[in-house]
């Protein structure tokens, strides 16, 4: 058999073996049980409009304050892990290596529940803001990384020609150094970006008030008071909505990058 | 009587004093002795070309003079400051050495224009509009004035060498440290760069050139320097290191490059 022939018949025989799958789903699958509980427009409309204006909207807000908290703590822990001083460094790399190494939905836990029994401390902002100080520590220490990464990717020689023109260290650093590795680091920080709308999800454990809920919390609810799984579907689609855009940046940032060089 | 405090980190600038004075430098990078007890000096308004074969230390020397290498031993001093004394504000001596690097390192985040005025307002603490007409002024002087607002990545190799060393004339510095400057460049940008040293030189700028240059060396150079292994194998005027040379090295070096 010619080798073009046999490519052709392995083609087809997997193009069958697929449709196969996808028509044998479609057919064995209950279709009126998949749209009375997930596709059910009744339901959907009752989650409206509070699904957008209180659960997406508390989404975008805990993932900004999580995302600028990160970023803020995170660059204070990269210069702490550049830094000459011995302590500052054994410190954010504990900080950076424990925060890694722990699942986020038990640090998330931990600042709701464990912390305030035995501390007798209330974070402001009650269980979404002990959860969400959590995120930040998260996020904190991933993006400290990143940062860190992005900072030791600038060339020596940029440092050296700041120091030569007589700037000073910390000059340097945010001046010179700091905006080239930014520029570098966009497309990661972009993903911690992503990454964190999702883990945003895991403040259902922290156990919020009702004003407080963020989509998943408040597409459980509703699926706990409908008896219906269609909360879930159309928490999911604005889940998409703000994430699609956002892994498409991703993307073309890489592109880009990859194009400059 | 309150005695009069002498401020140590500023250098005087005198015609007693040298304006760059090196005594028994030494600098290992591990087990590398890289220079074996250098000692050098640039006058002021003298142009001195340092040449010799790759990795025998030039760069290394060069840049212990402005302190981005710390010597292991020895005395570097910068007119009549030591420049390895803790004392020293090492910043403020920086300003008054200008730098020009083998690969130029402009900032690449910047304009041309704030790549001139950045360290002025930061390290000199001029205001915006003198640091942009200072700026402005020098990059006249390397033929470059249409070019304040482009982006180093949209220059030749030849104008960001002139880029840079405008930049480095920017901070008015007393002398002037290059590091091969031309060795970057395409063949036919080399000469840009080099007109522009020579004009530096005509105004009495203080000069310590790494180059390969050797017509530069010749025509320019008040003194040439050969470094061979670590050491000054010998020096004097460039007709008679480079037409005379005494040392066997020296003739050795120059039959390659000349
Ligand atoms: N930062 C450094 N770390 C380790 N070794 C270095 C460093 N810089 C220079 N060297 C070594 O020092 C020697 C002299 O280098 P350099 O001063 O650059 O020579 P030149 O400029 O004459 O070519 C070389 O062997 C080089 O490998
Ligand atoms: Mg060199």
């Amino acid at each position: 058999m010619k080798r073009s022939t046999r490519r052709r018949l392995t083609q087809g025989v997997l193009y069958a073996v697929f449709a196969a799958a996808v028509a044998f789903v479609l057919l064995s699958a209950d279709w009126a049980t998949i749209r009375a509980y997930f596709f059910n427009l009744d339901v959907a409309v009752g989650v409206f409009p509070e699904i957008v204006t209180i659960a997406a909207k508390n989404t975008v807000i805990y993932t900004a304050i999580a995302f600028v908290g990160g970023l803020l703590l995170g660059l204070l822990l990269a210069l702490m892990k550049l830094s000459p001083v011995l302590p500052y460094r054994w410190f954010a790399t504990a900080w950076i290596e424990l925060f890694r190494g722990l699942p986020a939905l038990l640090v998330i836990f931990g600042f709701a529940y464990a912390i305030p029994i035995a501390f007798q401390w209330r974070a402001p902002g009650g269980n979404a803001g002990a959860g969400l100080i959590a995120l930040i520590i998260v996020s904190s220490a991933y993006i400290a990384e990143t940062i860190r990464a992005g900072i030791e990717a600038v060339p020596k020689g940029q440092v050296e020609a700041a120091r030569s023109l007589g700037m000073n260290g910390p000059w340097t650093m945010v001046t010179v150094t700091l905006p080239q590795a930014f520029r570098i680091i966009t497309p990661p920080l972009t993903n911690e970006l992503v990454i964190l709308i999702k883990d945003t999800s895991l403040l259902f454990i922290a156990g919020m008030a009702i004003g407080d809920r963020e989509l998943t919390t408040f597409s459980r609810d509703a699926l706990t008071s409908t008896a219906n799984a269609t909360p879930l579907v159309v928490a999911a689609l604005l889940y998409l909505i703000i994430t699609l855009p956002l892994t498409q940046l991703v993307a073309k940032l890489e592109r880009h990058n990859k194009r400059g060089r | 009587m309150i005695p009069v405090a002498h401020p140590a980190s500023v250098p005087t600038r005198s015609a007693a004093v040298p304006a760059i004075e090196v005594r028994a430098l030494c600098k290992s990078f591990g087990t590398n002795e890289v220079l074996k007890g250098i000692d050098f000096h640039v006058d002021h308004g003298e142009v001195v070309c340092v040449i010799g074969p790759s990795g025998s230390g030039k760069s290394t020397l060069l840049r212990c003079v402005n302190r981005l290498e710390e010597p292991t031993s020895g005395t570097v001093m910068v007119e009549g400051v030591d420049i390895t004394d803790s004392e020293t504000d090492l910043d403020g001596v920086r300003t008054r050495i200008g730098m020009v690097f083998q690969q130029f390192n402009l900032f690449p985040h910047l304009s041309v224009l704030k790549n001139l005025t950045l360290a002025q307002q930061r390290a000199k603490k001029r205001k915006k509009a003198e640091a942009v007409e200072v700026a402005r002024r020098n990059l006249a002087k390397v033929g470059l004035a249409e070019k304040a607002d482009a982006f180093p990545a949209q220059l030749s190799g030849g104008q960001q060498q002139r880029v840079a060393i405008a930049r480095a004339l920017s901070m008015d510095p007393d002398m002037m440290l290059f590091d091969e400057p031309t060795s970057a460049l395409d063949p036919e940008l080399v000469g840009d760069v080099l007109e522009v040293m020579k004009q530096l030189a005509r105004e009495g700028m203080t000069m310590m050139v790494v180059t390969h240059e050797m017509g530069f060396a010749r025509e320019v150079g008040d003194r040439v320097v050969f470094m061979d292994g670590g050491v000054v194998v010998e020096q004097g005027k460039p007709e008679d290191v480079l037409g005379n040379p005494q040392n066997e090295r020296t003739k050795l070096f120059l039959s390659k490059v000349l």
